[in-house]
């Protein structure tokens, strides 16, 4: 991989809006955002609703993926440009997501809706209907996505990189921000754990540094490419981003993103964990 | 604090203000106007970001943060602002933001 397989961006994306066999899809935490205007003729994903199991915590299954994509009008040949807000987290944790299940040709438009929007290019409320196709996923790629078991065990071993905010990784913050910090699980990190924020990985209208800084910063931070490495966050989404950083940018091997992240983490009973606030 | 804010921020339920630190307010245009679709980001001591809201229709955003010293950084199409905020205790802390 490298960064013109899997990044497009806004001028590219204005130039595509009409071609055949290019969908663009919008992701969003605020799944309200693609209401208020969206990329002419891009279609909705709803991460939670549509990517989550709704009973048990888990994706949808590979039946479930394919009902979805066939019913979104979504072909297994078709390029999928995904896009959203929050500097592209969710539409970041689509496209791994897109990956995971064996999609072909999967691209992320670099900046999102917040350079979209901060351009000034165009937004519509038209609705977007697409005929539907009969999507066939892959068996779930292992290979970029780690579990619990694997996570403790990575402990001292290999990469492990935490990229929440340095008030989230001391422990003085449960959750970004934007959300009330009342929760369950305990604050901190696991151990060994290297903070590097995904927000380094960004400028500030939300494209991707370039691949210069971006393995400076990784440099800088001491990963040892030599060693496999696992990201995770709160809830995988903005460790999707720099999954995507290093593993599609970047061209790193052995790179996972951990969906359960420190929701799970944070909740495991014997486990670990190092707090410095 | 300083007395109850001019407008409340509309939280979710059960958010409990003893444990919480809400900064909130509303971004304006330099004729006062409530700007919407800004991009708000909360840059914590070190000037590192910590998160990132878009403000409403009515300009208003809002952050669950913790006491201690934010920087607020504001991007619009329309101009930018900054504005350091110090939240002392748990609870509502407003702060208004003038684009320039």
């Amino acid at each position: 991989m490298s960064r013109s397989d899997a990044l497009v961006t806004a001028d590219w994306a204005e130039e595509n809006l009409n071609t055949q066999g290019v969908v663009f899809v919008e992701v969003d935490e605020d799944t309200s955002a693609y209401d208020g205007g969206h990329l002419p003729g891009a279609v909705k994903l709803d991460w939670k609703t549509e990517l989550q199991d709704q009973v048990r915590r888990d994706f949808v299954n590979k039946e479930q993926f394919e009902q979805l994509l066939s019913a979104k009008g979504i072909a297994n040949d078709d390029t999928v440009v995904l896009y959203g807000g929050n500097n592209n987290w969710f539409a970041a944790y689509a496209y791994w997501y897109f990956k995971l299940y064996g999609h072909a040709d999967v691209k992320l438009l670099d900046g999102g809706r917040k350079k979209w929007e901060l351009d000034g290019r165009e937004l519509s409320k038209d609705a977007v209907s697409r005929p539907a196709t009969s999507y066939q996923a892959k068996e779930q790629d292992t290979s970029i996505r780690a579990f619990r078991d694997e996570v403790v065990d990575a402990i001292g071993t290999k990469n492990l990189i935490d990229v929440r905010s340095p008030d989230e990784f001391s422990g003085k913050l449960l959750a970004p921000a934007h959300l009330p910090q009342e929760q369950s699980q305990r604050a901190g990190h696991i151990p060994t754990a290297l903070n590097v924020p995904w927000s380094k990985a960004a400028n500030e209208d939300g494209t991707f540094k370039s691949d210069e800084e971006l393995r400076a910063l990784y440099a800088d931070a001491g990963l040892d490419t030599s060693k496999e490495t696992i990201a995770y966050c709160r809830i995988g989404e903005r460790s999707s981003h720099t999954w995507f950083a290093l593993h599609e940018l970047l061209g790193e091997r052995n790179v996972k993103n951990y969906d359960g992240s420190w929701t799970e983490y944070g909740s495991l009973v014997g486990v670990p964990i190092e707090k410095t606030a | 604090m300083c007395g109850a804010p001019a407008q409340a921020p509309t939280l979710p339920a059960h958010v409990d203000l003893s444990k919480e630190t809400v900064i909130y307010g509303v971004v304006s245009a330099a004729d006062g106007s409530p700007v919407p679709a800004a991009y708000v980001r909360l840059l914590d001591g070190t000037g590192e970001f910590t998160a990132e809201v878009v403000t409403s229709a009515t300009g208003d955003y809002r952050f669950f943060a913790a006491p201690g010293n934010w920087t607020l950084s504001v991007l619009h199409a329309s101009g930018s602002a900054r504005r350091p905020v110090v939240a002392i205790e748990p609870g509502l802390v407003e702060v208004p933001v003038t684009l320039a």
